[in-house]
């Protein structure tokens, strides 16, 4: 990426603002700073650049503009949908079907309707991550009123069978929400033909400014309003909209969908380049995630013998940026609920490194990577008393 | 996150390695929290000659038990059983609240590892003495029941 060998690989925590996306946003600071709700040129102008970025995120979703919501990130998008589908339809049923490899933001929304009388079943992954068809379909009681299904996982980079949920959700009519911030700009997506009810995103996940987010909410899908207020997003979610954000993420998301095939082939490539070095390079060493049904970006591993943070400061002090599982959980010390649920044991999901790749990374990163993270590993195993065992025979454990 | 102090003890840690024949080994902590201490000390005539250690943890767990087997070292065993976990986060420049646990550690894995001295001498231990230290409340480690009574 540069001469000092500063090797940004945490895409999935958040990517830079493109400088075309930047660009594009620069004048609604300071010309276009009108009020959209305004009745003067000043806000004309500034609403009909929003109608246009909503037509380009619908656009990119094969969604109809009037579906999509401006909200302020995917964390936002997660808690509407869940929660306004569950208070809308709290008549119809109060149960909820979800995976236990979700974002916090859709865990703890469901922990605390929980609180507020709803049911919830978590259904568990296999081995790879994947969540199957037909336990969400043994899941559906006569109460289920809402499945929600994240579309790719933000640490694993697990595809689930999005369509196959949707079209299950669909004939039973229940609703389906799939959180797709990790996919969107990653992974072709299409509402109609994958019967997706609901659908989150977040612009800085594809180049886009933070702070701004999308949630599609298929027309005639009963939701709670989020915030009261004035009559922006049609009443549903009051409040002067972040027109820079909202610009930035209607050009961030029609760049992405422009450059879709291309952004993810590259990607992958360099993925597999780094996941057979890695693997080969590095004995004791796990795959996290499905091999071939992941993410474009998405690489993850597991070190047997070594803890993670000690990994990532390794790293970072070669100037390699990586996460170890999601940068949400970093300050707490438990290992990722992820992790734990495709069954690894806690001393190895300790042992976790995440390294999301995006459009900065080059063949000569990974190289680099690959030349400085066997040493790394070794080093921090000839320090482990756990290693030693596994070297010496020793089964004193 | 990590002072000076810290990372230098990580990123160069003193005394890594194993003592064969080492007069006492201690070793605290499991891997399902995410970190364990090995001691190892070699003992003549109640001075701690040489230690060495061996850690499996976060970059904390490395610095405090660098730091422990530095502070130790040529100390008698009087001297070393002294140690506390507020000595060791002091002479780090701190540490942050959620990695305290591993300064409590490094002062187990000192007392685990004199305490074995002690039994193959034949000596008498008093392992109430030496082990089971109470952390303060909030230095009680957060992630597993190990030592927080």
């Amino acid at each position: 990426m540069n001469g000092n060998r500063g090797i940004y690989m945490d895409h999935a925590a958040t990517t830079y603002t493109n400088k075309e996306v930047l660009e594009e946003m620069l004048p609604f600071f300071t010309v276009n700073f009108g009020n959209p709700s305004s009745i003067h040129k000043f806000g004309r102008d500034v609403r009909k650049h929003i109608d246009i970025a909503r037509e380009k995120v619908a656009k990119a979703l094969g969604a109809d503009p009037g579906e999509i919501y401006f909200t302020a990130g995917g964390s936002e998008a997660d808690n509407w949908a869940v929660k306004g589908a569950a208070y809308a339809n709290k008549n119809i049923g109060n149960h909820i079907i979800t995976t236990n490899i979700e974002h916090h933001a859709l865990l703890h929304t469901c922990e605390y309707l929980e609180k507020e009388g709803f049911e919830v079943t978590y259904l568990p992954v296999d081995e790879n991550g994947l969540v199957s068809v037909e336990a969400v379909n043994n899941a559906i009681t006569d109460k289920t009123i809402l499945i929600s299904i994240m579309y790719a996982n933000n640490e694993i980079g697990t595809i689930q069978p999005i369509a196959e949920i949707g079209r299950l959700a669909r004939e039973k009519g229940i609703y389906f929400h799939t959180d797709a911030v990790q996919a969107v700009g990653s992974v072709k997506i299409d509402v109609r033909e994958q019967n997706i009810d609901m659908l989150s995103l977040s612009a800085h996940k594809f180049y886009g400014p933070k702070g701004i987010g999308a949630l599609y909410v298929r027309k005639g899908i009963k939701l709670i309003n989020f915030v009261h207020g004035g009559a922006q997003e049609r009443g549903r979610r009051a409040g002067t909209e972040n027109v820079p954000g909202i610009i930035g993420l209607g050009k961030a998301i029609e760049l992405a969908a422009n450059n879709l095939e291309g952004y993810s082939k590259r990607m992958t490539a360099l993925r597999d380049r780094l996941i057979k070095g890695v693997m080969e390079k590095i004995p004791y060493t796990r795959l996290n995630g499905h091999p071939v049904k992941r993410l474009p970006g998405n690489a993850n591993f597991s070190f047997q013998f070594v803890e993670g943070e000690s990994l990532l400061l390794n790293l970072d002090m070669k100037g390699i940026a990586g996460s170890s599982g999601s940068a949400c959980t970093s300050g707490s010390l438990d290992p990722s609920h992820v992790l734990l649920a495709i069954g690894l044991p806690h001393e190895i999901a300790h042992g976790s490194l995440r390294l999301s790749l995006g459009a900065v990374n080059t063949e000569e990163d990974i190289d680099y990577v690959l030349g400085v993270l066997p040493e790394i590993v070794d080093r921090l195993r000839q320090m482990s008393p756990l290693y030693e065992k596994v070297r010496g025979g020793n089964t004193n454990v | 996150m990590y002072s000076e102090k810290v990372m230098d003890h990580f990123s160069n840690p003193r005394n890594v390695g194993e003592i064969t024949d080492a007069s006492g080994v201690g070793e605290v902590g499991n891997a399902k929290c995410g970190d364990i201490m090995k001691i190892y000390l070699q003992i003549e005539d109640n001075i701690i000659k040489d230690v060495k250690f061996k850690t499996f943890g976060c970059g904390a767990a490395i610095a405090t038990s660098s730091i422990a087997t530095e502070m130790i070292k040529g100390k008698s065993l009087d001297e070393a059983l002294k140690l506390t976990n507020k000595a060791v986060v002091e002479a780090l420049d701190g540490l942050p609240p959620a990695k305290v646990h591993c300064s409590v550690l490094a002062e187990e894995a000192v007392k685990a590892a004199i305490e074995d001295y002690m039994k193959k001498q034949g000596k008498e231990t008093k392992p109430s003495e030496y082990i089971g230290i109470e952390p303060n409340e909030e230095e009680c480690c957060s992630k597993c029941e190990r030592k927080c009574r």
